[in-house]
């Protein structure tokens, strides 16, 4: 008996089993959506810091592409969202070009850019989040760190996409400038990886406006722990007919980052 | 030339993980007024210039070393043709400091109209009037990296003069020549003057604070005027600066101001203002930024002593990252205005294409840029980045 009472001690504090019970016992559509998206930021909790390298290629309606290089560098921070530092690389005229970003789950992201030019350390505005990446068919705030209040949600069915088992869910931005009204997500029920958005446009009245596919997920093992990272994104304006292809190369993780590599006396330095 | 020589040792110590960048860029400038002098040069202008830049970093980043060389030839102007080494520079950074020695450039502040608080590097104003290009100062700069800030150090061994344009260039107050080969200085050790700095930054929340003080050999010269030209004279000042950005949203308040003594008593200046910006506007992926910003000065050396100034960027956000910026500085006092618009973007991956546009309007003839009424000019560049 004494043993049964520790094994489901050991159970219950197990937050994964928790989680999973909560996907199983929700009661409303909006707590089970909540529940799968707290349970897919809960497997992604835990790897601290990483490296990696990305490649966008933007595509316009005629086929004509352009090439951008970008270089991150993440970290993890507890009770709060992550740092971020991106270095570009391509096109060469923004060569050296470096952005901060601490974001915050709750408030405004703070956000600084390095103008190599210059050398001078921009303080800007983090509110657009809708605007463009470079460009690309990506805004802002589709490649900024994915936090569960960034949302609300709702459960909606299950189905099978390519092949894999997935939750569907809706979610809407809390952030009032976000660019959409609602995005759709589809999310395995195995590992709890997103395996597709489809997002709705705020400014054209929930017209549909874009879908990002995510491609080849690989898996990393962080202490015994394991994250699964996709190697490609692919997204479709549905409107324009461009689209952009993010691919990721070479992720490293526990690079040992601290505060220190993402303030703003290392985003004058990083080259 | 002595720099060059450890540059190339450098690289060669270095030659197998370096990486070399830069641009090379030729430049077209059209004046439409004739020049106050007879021997300023009319109309065209051609010039072509290049600015390569070799970095290596090891030590997981925390070491590197950049250099960062300048060339321009220039057509008409003897002046602007000219060479210059803006980085030859080595960094050690660790936990809680970083050291940079060598030649660097260093940027403060925080506003858009002007940079006063700005001071550690000379103004290339032959290079480019909107005073943004600068001369590469040597330093030993050593900054400590605290919870309650960031301090810097400097020891500013060497002076740069200001350039200015020849005397068969455009863009020269009054088309009176700068007499450079006569200048003057307030200190005995003249150009070998060792100035020194300190700066101390804070991010709290919304707002990014900066407190600084300059001592050594001013970066704007006085005239003094003679018969055939003016001879530039720099004085010994003492200067504090400080900068203020509260940025909420996305609305972004500015504000600079320095005091500065020197030899005829204190003298004080400030900017201040905001930018806003409009996202997504006309329901595209554009963005329309406004600036506007407020200017003081309660002394008579300078072109802003109360003058308002009033800007739009307007950034397409596309592939080619197209952007345009228009501003208009008017003196609030005697309605001078100067108009200015830069629009840029890129061509393919490597080009990119500049137009910019400098206008001098109203200018009454007490007012000190009456000397540049003359001097609207249109200039179209066209670089190669690698």
């Amino acid at each position: 008996m004494k043993r049964l009472v520790l094994i489901s001690v050991l159970l219950c504090s197990y937050p994964l089993i928790t989680l999973a019970d909560d996907i199983a016992s929700a009661k409303t559509p909006q707590a089970k959506g909540l529940a799968i998206a707290q349970m897919a930021e809960d497997r992604n909790t835990g790897w601290q810091d990483s490296e990696a390298e990305m490649v966008m290629i933007l595509r316009n309606r005629q086929g004509r592409t352009s090439t951008r290089y970008v270089r991150t560098r993440s970290m993890e921070v507890p009770g709060d969202g992550d740092k971020g530092l991106s270095i570009f690389d391509r096109p060469r005229d923004v060569k050296g070009t470096a952005v901060l970003t601490w974001s915050h789950a709750l408030k405004a992201d703070h956000q600084w850019i390095y103008l190599p030019a210059l050398k001078r350390v921009k303080r800007i505005s983090s509110k657009n989040k809708s605007g463009p990446f470079m460009g690309s068919e990506f805004a802002y705030e589709d490649i900024s760190s994915q936090e569960v209040d960034k949302y609300t949600y709702k459960y909606m069915r299950e189905e099978t996409l390519n092949g894999k088992k997935c939750y569907v869910i809706e979610r809407y931005p809390a952030y009032k400038y976000s660019g959409y009204t609602v995005q759709v997500m589809w999310i395995d029920k195995k590992d709890f990886n997103p395996q597709k958005i489809v997002f709705y446009d705020r400014k054209r009245k929930r017209n549909l406006l874009k879908t990002l596919t995510f491609k080849e997920y690989k898996s990393y093992s962080v202490r015994g722990k394991i994250f699964w990272r996709a190697n490609e994104f692919f997204m479709q304006n549905h409107q324009t007919g461009k689209t952009t292809s993010l691919k990721w190369k070479n992720y490293q993780f526990s690079k040992g980052f601290t505060k220190r590599d993402f303030d703003k006396n290392t985003l004058k330095r990083v080259r | 030339m002595r720099y060059l020589k450890y540059a190339w040792l450098i690289i060669c110590l270095n030659v197998h993980a370096g990486e070399w960048s830069g641009y090379i860029a030729g430049e077209v400038r059209y004046f439409s007024h004739p020049p106050l002098s007879s021997e300023q040069y009319d109309d065209i202008n051609v010039s072509l210039f290049a600015q390569p830049e070799y970095s290596h970093e090891w030590d997981n980043g925390y070491q590197n070393v950049v250099f960062v060389p300048f060339v321009r030839l220039d057509q008409h102007d003897s002046e602007r043709s000219h060479f210059d080494i803006r980085e030859l520079t080595w960094l050690k950074a660790a936990d809680t400091w970083e050291l940079r020695s060598g030649i660097r450039k260093v940027y403060w502040g925080v506003t858009e109209s002007q940079h006063l608080v700005d001071i550690i590097n000379q103004t290339d104003l032959v290079d480019h009037v909107d005073t943004e290009e600068k001369l590469g100062q040597p330093m030993i700069n050593l900054a400590l990296i605290r919870d309650w800030g960031s301090l810097d150090f400097f020891i500013l061994p060497g002076f740069r003069e200001r350039t200015f344009p020849g005397q068969e260039g455009r863009l020269l107050l009054g088309g009176m020549p700068i007499k450079t080969d006569q200048v003057q200085y307030e200190s005995g050790a003249k150009d070998k003057h060792v100035d020194w700095a300190v700066r101390w930054e804070i991010m709290l929340d919304d707002w990014d604070i900066g407190l600084s003080h300059f001592s050594g050999t001013s970066r704007e010269p006085r005239f003094i005027p003679e018969v055939d030209g003016l001879i530039p004279y720099y004085e010994q000042i003492d200067q504090t600066g400080l900068d203020v950005q509260f940025t909420h949203e996305d609305l972004l308040w500015k504000f600079e101001m320095i005091s500065r003594k020197g030899e005829e008593g204190g003298v004080t200046a400030l900017t201040g203002g905001f930018e806003y910006t409009f996202v997504g506007v006309f329901d595209t992926d554009a963005d329309i930024g406004l600036i506007t910003e407020y200017l003081f000065a309660d002394y008579q050396t300078t072109m802003f002593e109360n003058d308002m100034m009033l800007g739009m960027r307007f950034a397409l956000n596309d592939a080619q990252s197209a952007e345009l910026l228009a501003g208009i500085i008017f003196d609030l006092d005697n309605h001078s205005k100067f108009y200015m618009i830069e629009a840029s973007r890129r061509i393919g991956e490597n080009w990119k294409l500049t137009l910019e546009t400098y206008i001098y309007s109203h200018i009454p003839a007490d007012d000190l840029a009456y000397g540049f009424r003359n001097e609207d000019l249109v200039q179209l560049e066209l670089a190669w980045y690698f």
